[in-house]
């Protein structure tokens, strides 16, 4: 199944979902409107024909000064068939407040996937659960990898992080705790 | 007096001489491995350079049973926090070697997520410098540290 048979596909499914067949050497990619990317995800895990049932990461890319300037790269693959296919679902976002649906609802491992794209590069996923930064500390400013961003900062180096900030907080977490876990030796 | 003692068996020495010793050589380490850094302060610890020939091989894994950090790698902005918590939880009397390049300097990570030097967040007594640094190096900056306790005064006041 190549790249224009699944974007005639997906055009298919999802109307006006601007799925485009584009050029690249190694695996089928398509291009579809950010607006649609998470009714075209359920399409590409659910459909018989497709079946991307596995997402394996999710690459957000800064093309500065080009417009538009983000690029959203989803990396699939649809293992459950004798010749297991890759796919790579490509997405252009604007330089100013980029923003697109989450795909974590489709595929729950995305979840860490869209935070790390949120923290480094700014790219909003709107009704991401749990929109925290992943990997730079959780006070960090700015995005590191958005070509803008300064190789070097000159800022004193933070010695302390409380673990909890309140004493409210710190007993909602252990109360939290006891009962998320539940059942024995809770 | 001090004809009377040569006929004695009887050593003297002062406080300080005798604290300098028992501190000098048996400086446990925490365990702090960080990236590279730390495999070769691995392989010090093991047989083939056998740091235990200094009492510093018991390398521990809680803070409050160890002398010496060796900061044995980069350290990120994110990491800051717990080297230090880690640091602070050690008791007194307590060292520092920061080891290698990234760990002194920054070494090729000059960039925004590592610490330009791990001087920043806690006192180094030692820089040990290399990329990594060979086993020899970490063990003469160890033999390094123990001079520098031996200058020391023991107690304070």
């Amino acid at each position: 199944m190549d790249a224009v048979a699944i974007a005639q596909l997906l055009q298919g499914l999802v109307p006006g979902c601007g799925a485009e067949p584009v050029a690249a050497g190694d695996q089928p990619t398509v291009t579809v409107s950010p607006e649609h990317i998470a009714v075209v995800a359920a399409a590409l895990r659910d459909h018989p024909d497709l079946r991307f049932t596995l997402p394996i990461d999710i690459v957000g890319v800064d093309l500065l000064p080009r417009e538009p300037r983000f690029e959203v790269n989803y990396h699939l693959v649809s293992p459950d068939r004798p010749q297991p296919i890759r796919l790579r679902v490509k997405v252009w976002l604007p330089g100013a407040a980029p923003h697109l649906p989450t795909v974590s609802a489709v595929w729950p491992a995305c979840n860490f996937l869209e935070r790390e794209v949120w923290d480094l590069l700014g790219v909003v996923f709107d009704g991401h659960p749990d929109p925290r930064r992943l990997l730079t500390p959780e006070d960090w400013e700015g995005h590191p990898l958005r070509k803008d961003y300064p190789v070097q900062i000159k800022l004193p180096v933070k010695t302390e992080s409380p673990i909890q900030l309140t004493p409210e907080q710190f007993r909602a977490n252990i109360e939290h705790d006891r009962h998320g876990r539940g059942g024995a030796g809770a | 007096m001090a004809d009377e003692l040569d006929d004695l068996p009887v050593l003297t020495t002062t406080v300080d001489k005798v604290a300098q010793w028992a501190r000098r050589s048996s400086i446990w380490p925490v365990t702090f491995g960080l990236a590279c850094c730390a495999i070769e302060m691995m392989s010090t610890g093991a047989s083939r350079y056998d740091l235990a020939r200094f009492g510093a091989e018991v390398f521990r894994a809680s803070p409050r049973q160890a002398d010496l950090m060796i900061v044995a790698g980069r350290l990120s902005r994110k990491m800051a926090p717990v080297l230090r918590r880690i640091y602070d939880q050690m008791p007194e009397p307590k060292w520092v070697i920061s080891m290698g390049a990234c760990a002194s300097a920054g070494g090729v990570f000059d960039n925004y997520a590592i610490v330009q030097g791990v001087d920043q967040v806690v006192p180094v007594d030692v820089f040990v410098p290399g990329c990594p640094p060979r086993p020899e190096a970490l063990l003469y900056g160890i033999v390094q540290l123990q001079r520098k306790i031996d200058r020391q005064k023991a107690f304070r006041g």
